[in-house]
């Protein structure tokens, strides 16, 4: 194709014009190889800027277009859409930005004037060679997959089963329902956490379109956005779901107890067992670590009283696969240790508990029914302490970050406390009060003045007991007082960190985890439910510690987003991707093992080995073609010779 | 070397150091003209063919800028970069061109800064090494 270029200068106001004599550009330029037209005007992005480019091309019968402006981080769509809309391919326009890298960065008239003549030659150098393009469709598989059942998950996955597409939801636990399943009542409007939880876990549970494995993990991943395929472990749970109707005989059989752990050990279960009454599958699973039979081959009790001979002791850990096209990523958080707390004991005082074990104690469904009392001895404890930033913001020791959720579910226990004892002391540390969210201030404004709950500003430094009583030694910030408070209980509001497996599924899916082993957003701001695998989405406490109204709208967020992408027919990628010359290809595969995204494969084709590019997973890096030692690889518009040029542009 | 103003080549990766100077427009810092940015999609895409041809048509000096190790928008490339940049110092001296004459940054995004340093200090290293002159070879950072 002759290069018929026309070149747009841009004043940009003064942006441009005052440090770049703009005229002499338009003259300069003039005359270069290719260039057929060119003018300037005061501000090209405006309607009458656009509508000149648009009538130049039709007048001149331009097959390319350079403008020179700002950074084509701002405009290249702009621009490109521009020209569009009169016949011309986008990828025929490029930007040449002389005035983030020109005028704005230079003082000398003259000098950043022949900078900026110099960098519209080199884009002019770029367009002569650029390819028609048209942006690359990739078919899409309509089914999501979410990992993870907690309350993100389960947002999540209604969200999308309600928009009429299939989820697939992995939860590793045998029943979904998450840590908001053992929450007794929610900040700030004390609602009961089971009573707004289970009704969606039952949904999720008998929903149409979803899919639930729960008991389950994910071990494998291969394909890309649109095209996943997913293994998945079925854990081999020793009872044939099938057969079994959760009559409960074996449970109550079976005679050996083990720490429950969805009572956070505050009472024991049994080794084949159902998590919680409300479990969502309700069917049993064997614990083959603490199951009698396992450990010795002898006992199978369960088998002989299960009527519906639904017990298989040999049953083995099966994998499925399944195709999906997006993925959510919602694995939740763990509290952080208490045994790394060496001052508060360090976990050998039974009467230091973390929150989690305190709303057990509080829930009427927990092993108290809802009266608190302190595990040690099961005494009404009379004074309690409530100890916030427990190895969270202690960058030296601990975390850095803060934990977002233990200032307002501390202020919270205090106050359920008080109406459970009313004659009890509850007191709270803290270092200060983050109460940010809706109606939060208010919630922690009432502990204080209706409920009568006494709050320290200090932090602890040391526990111990002495005498069956609890001593803290502070510092009250305020006064500058030490203290010695004695109490019967406390309670630490313990860091939250991601779920440990995280680390190896981030792995698997490669996507990125920052240096607390949360997931890594693709933006911040921007693109805060995305991670930078396309296709591959977050929510909940995997990404960062949140309360419930973050995660639920993180997670519906999240689904959106998902939608976003089943709406529409096929998938668009930038067709900048690499491309191989086969007769030049050795096969050597250097281009494999460079690829980050296993883009490149060898085929052989007539007896040849040559070097193929997935163009779907093709992210356009361009590092193949740098490494290709037979010059057989080339990316699209951004060719080995388009760079020389530009390189001999910028130096004539 | 009176009067000497050097000239660069900067290949900068489109995530983050073209997005530095770009910042460094935006924030109005101030720098001598002696540069013209390349555009690539990463550091990893500059081949060191690029580089040769800048010092035959008359580069000072050529600077490959990308993302900091372990933020490479393409999960690795920068680490590719790294090794060929390398490799082809060595080669450089052995054409006798002085290894000084290309220099490999991270500048993140928000390094603005450090764009605007890096460019400050390679000019006046370029200027103590004189310009390039292939033919006679590079010894002029002796003589200079
Ligand atoms: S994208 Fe910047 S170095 Fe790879």
């Amino acid at each position: 194709m002759e290069p018929r270029i026309g070149v747009f200068v841009c004043h940009c106001g003064i942006n441009i014009a005052s440090t770049v004599d703009v005229k002499r550009v338009v003259e300069a330029i003039k005359g270069y190889p290719g260039v057929v037209h060119a003018e300037d005007y005061v501000y090209m992005c405006s309607d009458p800027g656009q509508e000149l480019i648009r009538s130049r091309i039709k007048e001149k019968k331009l097959n390319g277009v350079v403008v020179a402006a700002c950074s084509p981080t701002l405009h290249e769509a702009t621009f490109r859409n521009t020209v569009s809309q009169v016949g011309l391919n986008p990828y025929r326009c490029e930007i040449a930005n002389i005035r983030e890298h020109c005028s704005w960065i230079h003082t000398d008239r003259d000098k950043a004037t022949e900078k900026a003549i110099k960098i519209v030659k080199s884009i002019v150098e770029k367009v002569k060679l650029n390819d028609e393009l048209l942006p690359i469709s990739i078919p899409i598989t309509k089914r999501a997959l979410v990992i993870g059942g907690g309350i993100a998950g389960i947002q999540a996955a209604l969200d999308i089963a309600n928009a009429g597409y299939e989820v697939i939801l992995v939860e590793k636990n045998p029943s979904i329902g998450g840590h908001m399943a053992q929450l007794s009542e929610t900040f700030p409007t004390l609602d009961c956490a089971q009573c707004i939880l289970t009704p969606k876990m039952v949904e999720v549970g008998q929903h149409p379109n979803i899919k639930l494995y729960n008991y389950a993990e994910v071990e494998d991943l291969s394909g890309y956005v649109g095209n996943f395929k997913v293994k998945i472990r079925l854990k081999a749970s020793y009872v044939d779901w099938s057969k079994c109707v959760g009559c409960g005989v074996c449970m109550e059989k079976c005679p050996t107890k083990v720490p429950s752990e969805f009572e956070m050990g505050l009472t024991t279960r049994k080794a084949i067992y159902v998590p919680f009454p409300q479990a969502v599958p309700n069917k049993p699973v064997i614990d083959r670590e603490n199951c009698l039979y396992f450990k010795t081959g002898k006992c199978r009790i369960c088998e002989k009283v299960c009527t519906f001979g639904a017990i298989k002791f040999d049953e083995q850990d099966e994998f499925v696969e399944e195709e999906v096209g997006a993925i959510i990523v919602a694995t939740g958080y763990e509290l952080y240790p208490i045994e790394k707390i060496g001052e508060y004991g360090g976990g050998k005082y039974k009467d230091v508990i973390n929150g989690l074990q305190f709303e057990r104690l509080l829930s009427a469904s927990g092993p108290t029914g809802g009266g608190v009392q302190r595990p040690s001895d099961r005494k009404v404890p009379k004074r309690v302490a409530f100890v916030s930033c427990v190895g969270s913001r202690d960058p030296e020791l601990h975390k850095p970050y803060c934990s977002k959720v233990c200032c307002m579910y501390l202020t919270k226990h205090a106050m359920l406390y008080k109406h459970r004892v009313p004659d009890g002391e509850p007191i709270v540390f803290y270092i200060d009060i983050r109460s940010d969210g809706k109606g939060y201030e208010e919630f922690v404004q009432r502990a204080q003045e209706e409920e009568h709950v006494t709050y320290i500003r200090g932090k602890v430094s040391k526990i111990y007991e002495d005498n069956g009583e609890l001593v803290l030694l502070a510092v009250d910030t305020l006064t500058g007082e030490p203290l010695e408070v004695r109490v019967d209980m406390v309670v630490l509001g313990m860091a939250i960190v991601p779920s440990p497996a995280v680390y190896e599924l981030a792995k698997k899916l490669k996507i990125q985890i920052d240096a607390n082993g949360f997931l890594t957003e693709a933006h911040p701001k921007l693109r805060p439910v995305e991670t930078l695998t396309p296709g591959i989405f977050l929510a909940g406490c995997a990404h960062a510690p949140k309360d419930i109204p973050d995660t639920v709208a993180q997670a519906s967020a999240a689904a959106s987003k998902v939608l976003e992408m089943f709406s529409q027919k096929e998938l668009q990628h930038d067709p900048m991707v690499a491309t191989v010359d086969e007769d030049r290809c050795s096969g050597c595969g250097v281009c494999v093992t460079l690829c980050p995204y296993g883009a490149r494969e060898i085929e052989v084709k007539d007896g040849k080995r040559v070097a193929k590019v997935n163009e779907a997973k093709c992210e356009g890096c361009g590092s193949c073609i740098a490494g290709c030692p037979a010059g057989a690889c080339q990316q699209r518009n951004l060719k080995d010779e388009q760079l020389v040029n530009m390189v001999k542009a910028v130096l004539e | 070397m009176e009067g000497f103003e050097p000239k660069i080549v900067a290949f900068c990766c489109k995530w983050c150091s073209y997005a530095a100077a770009d910042l460094a427009g935006t924030s109005r810092l101030k720098i001598k003209p002696n540069f013209v940015v390349i555009r690539t999609m990463c550091s990893s895409r500059v081949d060191p063919e690029f580089i040769l041809q800048a010092f035959l048509n008359g580069a000072d000096g050529v600077l490959v800028a990308g993302c900091h190790p372990g933020d490479c928008h393409y999960v690795n490339g920068n680490y590719k970069t790294l090794r060929r940049v390398m490799l082809l110092k060595k080669v450089l001296e052995q054409l006798g061109i002085d290894p000084r004459r290309l220099r490999l940054e991270w500048i993140a995004a928000s390094e603005s800064r450090k764009f605007v340093v890096t460019i400050r200090k390679f000019v006046d290293e370029l200027k103590q090494l004189g310009p390039l002159r292939l033919e006679a070879g590079d010894d002029n950072g002796s003589n200079g």
